[in-house]
Order: structure tokens, then sequence, then C-alpha cells
């Protein structure tokens, strides 16, 4: 049997924007398992969640990930109004799916950029992003900031769109799908890019279900699952749209699906931007009794899935703020999809789910310098002590 | 002035080091590489080893399990070093400020010669933030 050779990526690497620590056993030059760590990006969101108000965390959660930072305060503001059972106005409803889904744009653009540069072809990376500016021009006129939009408050939108602009972001938009479609022809036609992409990484749709991934990640191996269409909110059931998905599961189906969601993100922008029109009114209903209860909402993020979950005794703050985000589920995935590929794939088909580490970070607990690992019925155990204390404190 | 700043001046090499930000300012770096903004022209560069670089660029608030690594790069850093602190985070922790898990802000950890504050700061703060401390390294 041939030697296994452990090769450490990170935590500082050149490749990852983030800290993360991945180790590759590899075989020669095949890559026959993958680990991860994760934890350095750790912030102890939801524990500082439980000391700020209903407002302020919709700040909080949309500096979870500067990626998805209108996802996030899309689900944290679902489970809110759930807790609270309060309908926004209509205007809001549109709004909010223009900036979910000019975020998806900017994203998509941006992972399909940096996939690029993990192929090592550069002149992708620096197109997609010369590309993606006006996007983020676009989010800085609505929103007074290129990043962290701040748009959502629980109950509405702090801004509205202004007519004005329009037919600008209506033009920009133009551009942006005649650039999309030069890029799509040069890369997906190109027998390089093809050689490197087709039949590589390649999750069944069996796995893909079994791991509870979501998702682009999912999609790309034929799974047909959208929480926009299955369960919707805002102005998804609104407009008309389709859910893209395609078959193979491989690297190249992933760029595929990405790139025509953008296309579809784009004809969702503009239909909803045609309703701005016509749906005039207030853009927020403001909040100002949280009942005890419990609230979910969620939001399909570039990413997949994002699920944010609360618990309110009827104070000022939530007693339990849980996040989910979507690279949580898809991470293992890459325990499939990389054994067996090259040491020179093992980068891209990592970076293939669109990783957001920022958003999966959790805490190891360390005793006596010794890390323990906790099994599942060890976290149910810890998770009914947790209740049962919760239960006892604010027991009526 | 020594031969090495005077080298230094001409072009600057950089190295980034996310300790737990939120991802926007690392994008926002990666911005300043790309056509619009192109920091390429100012002889700006990202390198891929800290042993290679004059400058390092820190974004995030200091995670505890970032602190060890952070000071290990910081030493493995050559002479002159120049630390920059990228963000709100480094400087005093953004919203996450009184999180169990941050060891910030930057300058209790290391010198840091240069701040950019922002929640993430524009690109074009970040090149003239840059350009500033090409002066004062004159
Ligand atoms: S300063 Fe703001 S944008 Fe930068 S890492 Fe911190 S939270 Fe993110």
């Amino acid at each position: 049997m041939a030697r296994k050779t452990v090769i450490p990526i990170g935590p500082f690497h050149p490749l990852q924007e983030e800290p993360e620590h991945f180790t590759l056993t590899v075989e020669g030059e095949r890559v026959v398992d993958v680990d991860m760590e994760l934890g350095y990006n750790h912030r102890g969101i939801e524990k500082l969640a439980e000391a700020k108000s209903w407002q302020q965390i919709t700040f909080l959660v949309a500096r979870i990930c500067g990626i998805c930072s209108t996802s996030h305060p899309i689900a944290y503001c679902n489970a809110v109004e759930d807790l609270c059972k309060v309908e926004i106005p209509e205007r809001a409803k549109y709004i909010r799916t223009i900036v979910g889904e000019l975020e998806r744009i900017h994203s998509h653009l941006l992972w399909l950029g940096l996939a690029g540069h993990f192929l090592g072809y550069n002149t992708v990376w620096m197109w997609a992003w010369k590309w993606r500016e006006p996007v983020l021009d676009i989010f800085e006129a609505l929103t007074g900031n290129r990043n962290h939009y701040d748009m959502l408050l629980p109950g509405g939108v702090r801004r509205d769109i202004d007519e004005k602009n329009i037919p600008w972001i209506k033009k920009e938009m133009d551009e942006i799908k005649k650039k999309l479609d030069m890029i799509t022809k040069a890369v997906l036609d190109d027998p390089v890019i093809l050689s490197r992409l087709k039949g590589v990484g390649v999750l069944p749709p069996e796995e893909a279900k079994n791991y509870g991934a979501v998702g682009p990640t999912v999609r790309a191996s034929g799974v047909k699952i959208d929480v926009r269409k299955d369960d919707p909110y805002a102005a998804y059931d609104k407009v008309d749209w389709d859910v893209i998905t395609c078959e193979n599961g491989d690297l190249l189906d992933k760029v595929v699906v990405r790139i025509l969601e953008t296309f579809e993100s784009i004809k969702i922008m503009e239909k909803c931007l045609d309703a701005l029109k016509e749906v005039k009114g207030e853009i927020i209903t403001p909040i100002r009794e949280f009942p005890p209860g419990e609230g979910i909402g969620h939001h399909e993020a570039p990413r997949g899935e994002t699920f944010h979950y609360v618990k309110s005794d009827g104070g000022a703050g939530p007693i339990r703020h849980k996040v989910r985000a979507p690279t949580y589920v898809n991470l293992p995935t890459c325990k499939v999809t990389a054994p067996g590929c090259q040491i020179a794939d093992a980068v891209i088909i990592l970076a293939a789910i669109d990783p957001c580490y920022c958003c999966t970070e959790r805490v190891g607990i360390v005793r006596d310098k010794k890390k323990e690992w906790l099994t599942q019925q060890d976290l149910v155990k810890l998770s009914w002590e947790k209740t049962e204390r919760l239960r006892s404190k604010y027991a009526r | 002035m020594g031969w090495k700043e005077k080298i230094l001046r001409r072009s600057l090499w950089v190295y980034h080091l996310g300790t737990g930000a939120c991802n926007n300012c690392d994008i926002e770096i990666l911005d300043v590489l790309t056509p619009r903004h192109d920091a390429e022209r100012f002889g700006i560069k990202l390198v891929g080893s800290v042993r290679h670089a004059d400058v390092l660029l820190v974004t995030g608030v200091i995670t505890r399990k970032c602190l060890p690594r952070v000071l290990r790069v910081y030493e493995q850093m050559p002479e002159p070093r120049v630390v920059v602190a990228i963000g709100a985070c480094p400087m005093e922790g953004c919203v996450f400020k009184g999180s169990y898990n941050q060891a910030g802000p930057l300058d209790k950890i290391v010198p840091v010669s240069l701040y950019i504050p922002g929640c993430p700061p524009k690109p074009e703060a970040i090149i003239a933030g840059v350009a500033k401390l090409m002066e004062t390294l004159k």
C-alpha cells in the first residue's frame, strides 16, 4: 500500500480569505480523505444577541457574513415577524425581494471570480469582479453602503427605493446580462476549463440528501429545493420565476446552476422593479409588542437556506437566538466529493460549495488542555439541561 | 534613510491576515486589486507568505483562537514591520464588542501603524490610507 501523507492547508493560506484549517490525506497525487477544523472566526454572535434589543440584532446578524449581509437579516426579520404575527407592508415585501436578489447577483459573480482564481484562470476573476462593481454601485445608491446594506428592520425596510433610480438600475442590469452571456460562452466553451470541471467532484443526489445539503450545491445534483418556492415569503410568490437545477452534480454543473440563477435573479428583480410603480404606501409597520413565544424564519441565501430561530420572554430582546447558515450543512459534503480527486483539484472542490466560514463557526470545548469530542447524546443532554435551566428561570 | 526604506517605498508587498472578520473587509481588500481600483499600479502586491511581506493587513476582531497565530505571523515578518488595521473590527470590535471570544483590540497585541476605519472601509479609503502610509515611509 502506498504511503499516506497529510497535507495541512491553512489556517492562514493565500488561497483562503478566511482562517480555516483543512487536512488533506493523500496517497501519491490522490486525495483519500479531508478533514476540517473550524472555530477561528467564532465571534459568539448568538450570545451577543441575547444582550441586544430586537432592532439592534438586525445590524448584528447583518455582520455575521459580509456576502450574505441581507440574507441573515431577512431570515431574522421573518422569525421576529413570525413571533409577533405581523404582516409587513406590500411595498416593503418588494423592496426586500429586490435587495435579496441583488445580493444573489453580486454573490454569484463573486464566487465565479474566485472559482476562476482557484482554477488558476485569473482573467475570469478580474472580469467577474469588474462586472460586480456596477451591482455594488446600485447597492450604494439604494441603501447607502456598498456592503452591509442594513436595509431591514423587523416590520419592514428602512429606506424606500426612489423612482428616479429605476431606469438606471435596469440599464445596468442589461449590461450585466450581456457581460454574463459573454463570460458564459467564453468560460464554458474553453476546453481547458471544461476538462478541469467536467466529472470532477461529483455529488450524487442521494448523498446530497443524506448530508442535508442546500442551495446551489444540491440543485446542481438535481434536487429541486428552494425556500423561495417551497415556503414563499416577501414577494417571491407574486412574481413568476423558475428554480434552476442541473443533473450531474459535478463542478461544471455547480458553475452552470449559479450562472443561470443569476439570470433568474435579474428577471425577478426587473419584475419587482416594475411592480414598485403600482405598489405604493408605507414601508414599515412598527412593532411595539414582542410577546413571549418562539419564531422561526428562513431565507434562500445565495448559498442555500439560512435559518433563524428566536425565543422571547416578552422582554426587549430574545432569550435565545439560533442561526443555522447554509455552509454548515454544505461543508461536510466534501467528504464525498473530495476523496479520489487530484491534489490540484482539491482547492476548487472545497470552494465549489461556495463556503462561507464566518457563517459557520462553532466553538470547541477545551478542558484541561485536551479537546473534548461531544457525541450526539452529549449534545442532546446539554441541550436538555439548558432548556431545564431556562424553564426554571423564566417559568411563569 | 537606509537603503531598506528606500526600496520599501517603491513597492509595498502586503500580506492579508483575517482574524475573525465578517468577510467583508477581506473582500474589499481583494476588490482594491481588481480592475476598477487596481492598486497594483502603485506597486502594491498581495503576497502568499508573510516572510515576503512589508505590510501586514489585519481584518477582524482578534478571536481567542487566532491570537497566538497572529503573534506568530507577526514574529515571522521581516523588519521593518508595518501593521495596518482595516475596518472597525480590529480597532475596537465593531458590533462584536464584548464578545467572550474577542481577544482584541489589535493595538493591545501588536503595534499598529495605520488605522482605516469603516465597516467595511471603501476601496477608495483603503487606497487613500495606503498612500498616506507611503508618505510617512519617505
Ligand atoms: S469592520 Fe465591519 S465589515 Fe469589516 S470585518 Fe468587521 S464587521 Fe465586517
